[in-house]
């Protein structure tokens, strides 16, 4: 699905990844854990092609082709779905008609008709459901005045509506009570399936908890420093970084 | 290898290249007088014209005031003086006899409005919508108008109101904006050739939009038209202009006036869709210098009228379309949407000027600063001593794309009774990197994402439009807008 082939990468002229690796196959769930600054969101703003990010070397392939040279709509419409951890507020556009305008950027990626306004409120009745919200929060303002914990349902929601096929989470987590971390994470494992691959993003372990990785990699300085399994991140959670990151320094 | 994927270069560079879709040329043999505004010249348009003996002493009056006046400089705009020596103040398509009906337009004129998807021809008239339009000096063409006679209502051109119904035009003609108002009025006053009369009777509601479209195609040639619409007491209009014209590399003088007159219960409604040719988008070379003055007087009682402007076009836009609120209870309104680009300048805004008791106004205007433009809102809001409980809300918005660009506001506002109240709301927003790449994210282009975000900034006034218009509006912001990125 998603292979991150040795990446030197810059923001702002400054370092930040430096010779990432990573594989990710079909219906795998990754998380990434790491310290703060060791580069975990510049992994996601690599993938989905973010404009900062200055790529030195190494390659991106998604389904085994170089997507480097795809604009970042491009991309999306491929598949590669990334849950913003900061969702922008964008005023006098409608929650709803961006999400129907995404969905239908895709069905015409894919070749099918539009799907018109009466329709589409049919179709996402059910996932809107899913993140625990109603109609009315549709016809707000995108992202606008939302609280933390909306904007992150918000995100949810557009990802299950457009069912991308890699989904990065960032740091979903943040900002988010214990209940509405039930909610998105319910949504999420509803999403999981074997064609679809996920690369969530995270500080703590708690998001594990829900939403049960198959693989956990270690990212500092801009590197992956260890793999393991899920309880790679239970280690973490009850040492900390510091045991992983001396051989490292 | 940078990973420029937000509006990268290559793609400015296709965007850049999108022209102005309007900017053909018809070629079409025409007359057009010599350059130079003289009394010679102006007895010359008049007498081509078969003016009434009242129309020629207006025009000869207003040419004697203009030696009087000097070109305005007090707008933030930036242009080299406009020699009126320079222009040519007449031109109209050769057509040996009048014109009946549509089988005699020369059918390249026909095509040439076609092309502007103003259709003309019977079979394909738009629906519900009267069209009067006008090339160069002359029109070509009014629709339904026959229709619109049955219920009293007169939509022609102005040199036919001025052969059919000489008192009318006498009685309204300079009432709202004198000769004396401004430069450019002045000079429209004396050499204006063409434009749309509209008379609405007591007690009517003009049962279609009415609509003229205007397109200059002769280059060194000026356009002049003046509009007249007279609403008398309870009866309703909704009129639309629209215009457009060819590249060239010389600037072109529009200098229009319109005129708005409403009497008791009387509501106009006037509607501007500007898409002149804005000058060559790299040089900047060439465009329409758009001076308008644009008034109108709520006469009567619980009259009402609004504007409604999409301003997109031209090198230089310099109008402020107002309401003189005489009636009492009489009601002004302006929506405006200014968009200008690469080196367009626009500096416009509104006059509302309360005089009657318990007069309202509503000012809601949205500008667009894209590219290295430049623009500006300037607004008065005047409430004199007999405007007792006056009303006035503004609201005026700015938005910036890029770093380049600029927007200014100069809000005038002038109270003289304790009475009334007064509302200013502004902001500036700007349009980031972060929001499109959003957009991107979920798949939506970043030129459809720009496009979404100014309609959603710009929604409050496109709900003003007639909806056969709005539509074609937010398409039209969008073709700008994708000429424009970067």
């Amino acid at each position: 699905m998603l292979e991150i082939k040795n990446v030197f990468a810059s923001i702002n002229g400054v370092q930040i990844l430096k010779g990432t690796n990573l594989t990710i196959k079909p219906g795998e769930v990754h998380a990434v854990m790491g310290p703060n600054g060791s580069g975990k969101s510049t992994l996601s703003k690599l993938v989905s092609g973010h404009p900062d990010v200055e790529i030195e070397s190494g390659d991106i392939l998604l389904n085994g082709e170089s997507i480097l040279d795809d604009d970042p709509d491009i991309r999306a419409l491929k598949g590669v779905f990334m849950a913003f951890q900061y969702p922008v507020e964008v005023p006098g556009v409608q929650n709803g008609s961006f999400l129907r305008m995404a969905y239908n950027a895709k069905r015409k990626f894919q070749g099918l008709d539009e799907v018109d306004p009466m329709d589409f409120e049919e179709l996402i009745q059910e996932k809107l459901k899913w993140v625990g919200m109603n109609e009315k929060f549709l016809d707000r303002p995108l992202n606008q005045g939302f609280s933390g914990g909306e904007k992150k349902r918000n995100e949810i929601l557009q990802l299950a509506v457009l069912e991308p096929t890699l989904s990065i989470l960032d740091e979903t987590d943040s900002g988010l009570d214990i209940d509405a971390l039930r909610t998105v994470s319910e949504a999420v494992n509803k999403m999981i399936n074997k064609d679809r691959s996920f690369l969530v993003i995270t500080h703590y372990q708690r998001l594990l908890n829900h939403i049960v990785p198959d693989v956990v990699h270690i990212f500092s300085e801009g590197q992956i420093i260890k793999t393991g399994d899920k309880s790679l991140a239970l280690e973490v959670e009850e040492k900390g970084y510091d045991w992983l990151l001396q051989p490292v320094s | 290898m940078k990973n420029e994927s937000v509006l990268s270069k290559k793609k400015i560079e296709e965007m850049a290249e999108t022209s102005y879709k309007y900017g053909f040329k018809t070629d079409i043999e025409s007359e057009t007088a010599p350059k130079g505004l003289s009394e010679d010249v102006i007895r010359m348009i008049s007498k081509k014209k078969n003016e009434p003996e009242f129309m020629l002493d207006f025009r000869l009056k207003a040419l004697k005031h203009l030696s009087k006046m000097t070109e305005p400089d007090w707008a933030n705009l930036n242009y080299p003086k406009i020699d009126l020596q320079d222009i040519s103040y007449y031109s109209e398509p050769k057509v040996k006899k009048k014109l009946d009906s549509l089988d005699d337009v020369d059918p390249e004129l026909l095509k040439t409005f076609e092309k502007l998807g103003i259709p003309l021809t019977e079979q394909k008239k738009l629906a519900n919508v009267a069209v009067d339009a006008i090339f160069d000096s002359v029109s070509v063409a009014t629709t339904f108008k026959d229709k619109l006679l049955k219920v009293g209502v007169v939509f022609c051109p102005f040199s036919e109101a001025l052969e059919k119904y000489p008192d009318l035009v006498k009685k309204y003609l300079g009432t709202v904006v004198p000769h004396t108002d401004n430069y450019f009025a002045c000079v429209n006053a004396a050499a204006f050739t063409e434009g749309s009369f509209v008379y609405i009777p007591k007690d009517t509601l003009c049962p279609m939009e009415l609509s003229t479209y205007f397109r200059i195609n002769t280059e060194e040639t000026g356009q002049f038209e003046r509009t007249l619409i007279v609403c008398e007491d309870n009866s309703y209009v909704s009129y639309l202009e629209g215009c457009t014209a060819p590249q060239f590399d010389t600037n072109q003088l529009h200098a229009a006036v319109v005129e708005l007159v409403a009497l008791d219960n009387a509501e106009i409604k006037y509607s501007t869709v500007q898409n002149w040719y804005a000058g060559d988008p790299v040089t900047g070379k060439g465009g329409i210098y758009n001076f308008v003055t644009k008034r109108g007087k709520c006469q009567g009682k619980k009259s009402k009228i609004s504007w409604t402007q999409i301003e997109t076009g031209s090198a230089i836009t310099w109008k402020y379309p107002g309401c003189v609120l005489i009636g009492e209870g009489s009601i002004g309104e302006f929506y405006s949407v200014a968009l200008t680009t690469h080196n367009q300048q626009a500096d416009t805004g509104t006059k509302m000027i309360h005089i009657g008791k318990n007069t309202k106004s509503t000012i809601i205007s949205k500008g667009i600063s894209a590219g290295k433009s430049q623009n500006t809102y300037r607004g008065l809001v005047q409430m004199n001593k007999s405007a007792k409980g006056a009303d006035n809300f503004t609201q005026c918005d700015s938005m910036l794309i890029g770093d380049k660009c600029g927007a200014h506001t100069f809000p005038y506002i002038d109270v003289r009774n304790a009475s009334s109240t007064l509302g200013h709301e502004a902001a500036t927003v700007k349009v980031t990197d972060e929001q499109l790449f959003y957009f991107q994210q979920r798949g939506i282009s970043a030129e459809d994402a720009l496009t979404t975000i100014v309609n959603g900034f710009c929604k409050d006034v496109f709900k003003k439009l007639p909806t056969e218009f709005a539509v074609e509006a937010t398409q039209l912001l969008g073709l700008r807008l994708e000429e424009s990125v970067g």
